[in-house]
């Protein structure tokens, strides 16, 4: 499974999904590949998805260090730790100044399981900065 | 200092900055090095038991015939002594003594393989235990390292472009609006199909004569002969 046929299937996948939604690859170069994945409507909050030897990567950025109210970060951290196990196949995490969720597969996932994944995480990621906005500036 | 700790105090060393690594890749590289001597090691070792296992059952083999013979033996000693022939009862006594020999002899060297054999089962645990550990670890490193390089090659992406990461309230605001204006129209549409529908029905109920009627110049006349009438 590399992120070329990860992007195929997705872009001609059109209405014919079985998660009702429409994704937009972009493969982005680098060191790694990512492969950018945009999801029609919501388009502003991407997943980005990479491969390693082991496992598949789905990452969406939910917000900036700057972006917190840092009066309320520790609440904001106990509510993550609490929403962790309850919100589906998703977690949370942070990558230098940025707080994620991000879902990880097997490399031996279908591509139906991956499609999956990318919807269930956009779903959350939306969830997410909506039940957390109050820890915001 | 285990993996974990090593990765947090890169962390907060500041080796996040682009380009620079967890742990430099020639160190990757002889952990990788590392981790194929233990798998060599380990394929030695479980070919080594093999082979102590077969010499082992080989061993255990002889001891039993070994063990048999002098049985049968000592049965013919006793049958000579029976029949008063004590010379060929110690002709057999010495054979008996001669197996005895080769039976201690194979039973210490059955002894010793058996001993291996726990040595090398142990060693190959013990190895097993310690690749599945490094190859954990040096997940770990590379996985850090891939998010790494992910990261930077998203942020380069952006940077390049002229889209950039929205903040997280912005993003979220625009997607329900559209999503609103998707369902106000959805909305739209679907009372406009109401509508519709009930038209169709009317239509459909005129033309069977069933209520109310459009005027036409007939009607009209005949309204007009009666009440001429």
């Amino acid at each position: 499974m590399n992120i070329h046929n990860i992007a195929n299937h997705l872009n001609e996948l059109g209405d014919k999904g079985h998660t009702g939604f429409q994704f937009d690859c972009y493969p982005i170069d680098g060191d790694v590949e990512v492969l950018q994945v945009n999801i029609v409507g919501r388009e502003e909050i991407p997943v980005f998805l990479s491969v390693t030897d082991n496992q598949i990567l789905c990452i969406s950025y939910l917000w900036g260090e700057d972006e917190v109210n840092q009066e309320r970060r520790a609440e904001m951290f106990e509510t993550m730790l609490e929403l962790n196990i309850p919100m589906p196949l998703s977690s949370f995490a942070k990558i230098d100044d940025k707080y994620v969720v991000y879902g990880a597969l097997s490399v031996q996932s279908s591509i139906e399981e991956i499609e999956q994944e990318l919807s269930v995480l956009s779903d959350n990621c939306l969830e997410v900065i909506d039940e957390l906005a109050d820890y915001l500036k | 200092m285990g993996i974990l700790n090593k990765i947090l105090t890169a962390f907060r060393g500041g080796a996040t900055e682009v380009g620079q690594g967890i742990v430099d890749a020639n160190s990757t590289r002889i952990f990788e090095q590392e981790i194929r001597d233990a798998e060599k090691h380990l394929t030695k070792a479980k070919r080594d038991l093999t082979e102590v296992m077969a010499k082992e059952m080989q061993a255990s083999r002889e001891v039993d015939r070994l063990k048999r013979a002098v049985a049968e033996h000592e049965g013919y000693v006793a049958q000579a002594l029976e029949k008063g022939n004590e010379a060929l009862a110690l002709e057999v006594a010495e054979k008996i003594a001669e197996l005895d020999q080769e039976l201690n002899d194979q039973q210490s060297a059955n002894d010793s393989f058996s001993a291996h054999a726990t040595r090398l089962k142990d060693l190959v645990r013990k190895t097993e235990r310690q690749l599945t550990d490094y190859q954990r670890q040096l997940t770990m490193v590379k996985t850090t390292e891939s998010v790494q390089k992910a990261t930077a090659t998203i942020t380069n992406s952006f940077a390049g472009s002229n889209s950039k990461l929205l903040n997280a309230k912005d993003s979220l605001e625009r997607i329900k609006a559209r999503q609103q204006s998707f369902d106000d129209r959805l909305k739209a549409s679907e009372t406009l199909a109401e509508e519709n529908s009930d038209k169709a029905l009317h239509d459909k109920l005129a033309e069977a004569g069933i209520g109310e009627q459009k005027s036409n110049a007939n009607a009209v006349l005949d309204r007009i002969k009666a009440r001429k009438g």
